[in-house]
């Protein structure tokens, strides 16, 4: 069934003409000390979106910096409808830092610090009437018209096997094609997975400060991986990778940058950095897919693409991730977590165009408030790349 | 002719099994519009490489048009194509003098 494309979607509006396509509440704890009030809100509240993570303090500079970014923009993606940072009061990525960022960027967003209020306990007691008041302001905002120019949709590739770079990949390709002819912004990732196909990604380069971008951020993960005396094969590609028939790196990358398509490519930034220019632009994650999930999530991407060959349920708490795979055991076995099945372009019964006429045409049913298989089965991965051990 | 295999780009060297192949068994591989047959020497499992000619010792694996490793053993048309004879030239923290890259 070919969807036909509307070049529109229904969404959110927010400030500065970004757009969500959900409209959540997001408890976000600042450090991992205040996970537990995260985890009690969560059981008072189900339809807040909760996080917990095991970072926020004892970060040296870099991966301080890293972890500030990311939270911030998690928490003013324009998914979120309002935030509520919850820290410690002693952290080093301090809460009411984050907090103060996330509403200057226009967010609604309040702060508790569980020393402030006398314990985990009596901070929980005052998330959940915060909360409660939060959601009564959710609840007036409505969806509008929004050209599809205002979306940023992230791609990504985990639990890949052949069938991946042969046809689920070229159909989210042909998908971001369509999405940047539209005026919209696709986000091609996981830089360990451009390691032999980077000289492809540099052709389309829009300038040369791009190309050169390209090669260092490249040559960034292989330097780690000598620092490391390894080889990179068994982390990447995984042990999944190699029983499903890819065997390097090499091949595996070549598969994994069709997701991108054939679009020029305008900008790289820094994991969870929001980009600035429209069009393809490249975001410097890791192959973790639930790193590289919350990177582009915090860097503004209200939407995900995300094709599998062996499978994975990954989700995200604020972002509606798509599942496709076009290995069709895989869609029949793992069917609760997945929302398309391309193994038709295998068969030779469905070509890359019409794949990624479909693909658009449920992106925009999503982005308009369908739910993905991954929100529905409640999976809300969130993890923070970081450098370096802890202080 | 059913096809079993699939050839990427003309300057491919291995073909990617759609369906697993049995030793003996001539398989297949469709490159665009055009067909070859090569006989697998040995099984072939599906989503692995199938060898579409010999490729000397340290010689490069062609797939999607570009090098995807060199082969570390001489493989003959037909054979496996896989981590016991296909290494990668990148990522190799562990070779003394690292990737050429």
């Amino acid at each position: 069934m070919i969807w036909s494309v509307d070049q529109a979607f229904r969404g959110f509006p927010r400030r500065e003409g970004a757009a969500g396509t959900r409209n959540h509440l997001l408890i976000l704890p600042a450090v991992v000390c205040a996970n537990i009030v995260a985890e009690q809100v969560a059981r008072a509240l189900p339809k807040a979106m909760v996080v917990t993570h095991q970072h926020g303090c004892a970060h040296i500079a870099p991966d301080r910096d890293q972890v500030f970014r990311t939270l911030v923009g998690f928490g003013s993606n324009p998914n979120v409808g309002a935030t509520l940072v919850v820290g410690l009061g002693c952290e080093n990525v301090p809460a009411e830092d984050v907090a103060r960022a996330i509403g200057e960027r226009g967010t609604p967003v309040e702060c508790l610090l569980i020393q402030k209020e006398g314990g985990a306990r009596r901070c929980s007691r005052k998330a959940v009437q915060v909360c409660r008041l939060l959601m009564k302001d959710l609840a007036k905002h409505k969806r509008e018209c929004i050209p599809l120019e205002h979306l940023v949709v992230g791609t990504e590739c985990g639990g890949s096997d052949f069938t991946s770079g042969l046809a689920a990949n070229p159909a989210v390709g042909r998908a971001a094609d369509l999405i940047v002819s539209a005026g919209g912004t696709v986000v091609l990732s996981e830089t360990s997975e451009f390691i032999g196909a980077e000289h492809i990604l540099q052709a389309r380069a829009k300038t040369e400060a791009v190309a050169e971008a390209i090669g260092r951020i490249v040559y960034a993960v292989e330097a780690e991986v000598r620092r490391a005396g390894v080889d990179i094969r068994g982390a990447n590609p995984a042990p999944g990778n190699l029983a499903g028939g890819l065997t390097t790196i090499e091949e595996k990358s070549l598969g994994c940058v069709h997701k991108g398509g054939a679009s020029t490519i305008s900008e790289v930034v820094a994991y969870s950095d929001r980009p600035i220019e429209r069009g393809l632009v490249i975001m410097d994650t890791p192959g973790h897919d639930v790193e590289s999930v919350t990177g582009m999530a915090a860097g503004g991407c209200q939407i995900m693409l995300f094709t599998t060959g062996r499978g994975t349920p990954v989700g995200c708490p604020i972002v509606p991730v798509i599942k496709a795979t076009a290995n069709e055991a895989t869609f029949r076995s793992m069917r609760e977590d997945m929302d398309e099945d391309l193994s038709p372009i295998l068969k030779g019964q469905l070509t890359i165009e019409d794949a990624g006429r479909h693909l658009l045409g449920l992106l925009l049913e999503v982005a308009s408030g369908r739910q993905t298989a991954a929100e529905r089965s409640g999976n809300r991965e969130f993890a923070i790349s970081t450098f370096w051990r802890s202080a | 002719m059913t096809v079993k295999a699939i050839v990427i780009h003309l300057t491919d060297n291995v073909a990617t099994m759609l369906v697993p192949a049995q030793a003996g068994h001539n398989i297949v591989a469709r490159c665009g519009h055009e067909d070859m047959v090569v006989e697998a020497l040995q099984f072939v499992d599906v989503g692995h490489k199938i060898a579409l000619r010999d490729i000397d010792l340290g010689a490069p694996v062609i797939k999607y048009g570009q090098r995807i490793g060199v082969s570390s053993r001489p493989i003959k048309r037909g054979e496996h194509v896989h981590i016991h004879n296909l290494q990668s030239e990148r990522g190799r923290g562990d070779l003394v003098r690292g990737p050429s890259f």
